[in-house]
């Protein structure tokens, strides 16, 4: 679909903070409330925008950190349906958050969240290997997270050093 | 016996106004928890892969001079950007000169076309540090006024008023610092006649090119008949977000260049090598950073330019740079008053339109080089302000008719 100029300029400023106002955005882009308010709802009844999660940073709460996984997966593709058929299968799964069919060693990339490990574990031994047309799987533990979808976790360092008044 | 210190120093040197914002960047600076729109620079940090080329630089080991007019490499870099980016043709061999800073660039200007006495139009309200340049290098700084009827933009008129005899060149700054006004091709174009008609220089900072917001940017050394005639001033300090770097250049016509080669040889050699590098990488590989830094501009005027007319603060749009100037003549106050009862009242530290020249009485500068939540809460502090004003006013009214 093609969109227009100030389609795409309340979809960038959407994408960078989704809780600013209506209002503001009309500012923004030079043009009414009503218009933006038509525009986001035309975004959003074409899935351009899918939904509006906010990104926590879970570490940090007691008794919410959760375990994340990513897992390459082999599988053979089916006559007709080709790889879609089994990512169905795969994604219907809630722990699954993600699910990408990738180029190269392997087909599907997974990323799961869980609990604990074991529960990890159990997913992958139980649910995942004993599908159709899975040959593989290889997992790996997410150690730490430093960056996801562009923001950066952690200490930000990039305060503003700049003088208060300059010419 | 030695006398007072003051009686060594050079009268001219003395005679020095200090520049108008320092004042209030001291009272700014001892108040805590101020949103500052008084910033003359990008809120971006350099892009990162900027930095990393000048740290490559440094663990590299180049911690050398470079030839006087900079690397080589890097004038090539930047007579292919003039080129591709304004369509103007220079020879990075002897016509490009790098420097620290654009304000290095202007200084060598003035140092190489001025003589004792010779008159300079510098284009009110203007960047503070013009008219002093001017007076350093022997000249006479002329202030010639803009006005907000128009919306600051030049008119050949007012050029011609203030030519003498004695007028060798104009300073140009489009888009300007404070006003952020644009002057478009057309109306360069206009200016050029009367350039040439009086056989004028014209030293263009264009600093802000890269920012401009609705027109293309137009060059001045681009206008037919006005490259030889043009010192074209330009850097990277706000396009590509690296003030702290003091990385500028000019392009300009040999004879001039060759001399003032000259100035930098015996004044400070060369720029810092290492941070060429980094100019470098940013020339060749980062200019989509510029174009999103500039989108993300836009947004920002569009929002300060409404919210400053909705709360009554009379605000033109500026065509580019990262500026505002709202009038603020309806409030009765001077515009130091204004800004100093700002910081104090609301926190939200501005500049006086009075530190960029006479005709900047009456507005303040205000910069949008910042956050949108720190916008969206100054304008709320500015909005209050505002009513605060006018319930005072009122009181003073109901007062005044009671007796």
């Amino acid at each position: 679909m093609r969109l227009s100029s100030e389609e795409l300029e309340v979809l960038s400023i959407l994408e960078e903070n989704h809780r600013i106002p209506v209002e503001d955005i009309a500012l923004m882009v030079n043009s009414s409330v009503e218009d933006v308010t038509a525009i986001i709802k035309k975004l959003e009844d074409e899935k351009i925008i899918v939904s509006y999660p906010a990104l926590i940073d879970w570490s940090k709460v007691v008794g919410k950190e959760n375990i994340v996984a990513m897992i390459d997966v082999k599988v053979t593709p089916k006559r007709g349906v080709g790889f879609d058929d089994v990512a169905e299968r795969i994604y219907r799964f809630p722990e699954v958050t993600s699910l990408y069919l990738m180029s190269g060693a392997y087909d599907l990339s997974i990323t799961i969240e869980g609990k604990t490990m074991s529960e990890i574990a159990r997913f992958v031994s139980e649910k995942l290997s004993t599908i159709d047309n899975v040959i593989s799987t290889t997992t790996h533990f997410m150690l730490k997270k430093y960056k996801h979808d562009g923001v950066i976790f952690g200490e930000n360092n990039d305060r503003d050093r700049r003088m208060v008044v300059s010419p | 016996m030695m006398k007072e210190h003051q009686q060594y120093l050079s009268e001219m040197v003395k005679e020095l106004k200090p520049s108008g914002i320092r004042k209030f960047f001291d009272l700014a600076a001892s108040i805590k928890g101020v949103i500052s729109l008084g910033v003359g620079e990008p809120d971006f940090i350099t892009p990162w892969s900027i930095r990393e080329a000048a740290i490559l630089s440094l663990e590299e080991g180049y911690t050398s001079y470079t030839a006087n007019p900079g690397l080589l490499e890097l004038r090539q870099e930047i007579t292919a950007y003039l080129q591709k980016r304004f369509g103007v043709q220079y020879n990075p061999v002897d016509q490009v000169i790098v420097t620290a800073g654009a304000s290095q660039a202007i200084d060598l200007s003035f140092r190489a076309i001025l003589n004792p006495g010779d008159e300079v139009l510098i284009i009110e309200p203007a960047f503070v540090s013009y008219a002093p340049l001017v007076t350093l290098a022997g000249g006479k700084p002329i202030p010639v006024s803009t006005h907000h009827s128009n919306g600051f933009k030049l008119t050949p008129e007012q050029i011609e008023n203030a030519i003498t005899s004695k007028t060798k060149a104009i300073l140009l700054c489009s888009p300007n610092n404070p006003t952020g006004t644009y002057l478009n091709k057309e109306e360069l174009t206009k200016i050029a006649a009367v350039v040439e008609k009086h056989d004028l220089l014209v030293v263009s900072d264009e600093i802000y090119a890269e920012l401009t917001y609705d027109d293309e940017y137009t060059s001045f050394s681009s206008i037919e008949g006005m490259y030889d005639r043009t010192i074209l001033i330009n850097g990277f300090s706000k396009g590509f977000a690296m003030t702290g770097w003091r990385l500028g250049f000019l392009a300009a016509p040999k004879p001039f260049t060759e001399q003032m080669v000259k100035i930098l040889q015996y004044t400070t050699m060369c720029a810092p090598h290492m941070l060429q590098h980094g100019a470098i990488e940013a020339l060749r590989n980062t200019y989509h950073e510029v174009e999103s830094m500039r989108r993300s501009y836009r947004r920002r005027r569009n929002y300060i330019v409404q919210s400053l007319n909705l709360v009554g603060l009379d605000c033109h749009t500026p065509g580019g740079a990262f500026y505002v100037f709202p009038s603020i003549k309806k409030t009765g106050m001077t515009s130091e008053q204004f800004a100093e009862e700002l910081l104090l009242a609301e926190k939200v530290a501005v500049v006086p339109g009075s530190a960029f020249g006479e005709s900047g009485e009456g507005y303040i500068r205000c910069s949008y080089a910042t956050s949108m939540e720190q916008l969206q809460e100054a304008m709320q502090r500015i909005k209050r302000f505002m009513e605060s004003l006018e319930s005072k006013e009122s009181r003073v009214q109901k007062l005044s008719a009671k007796n």
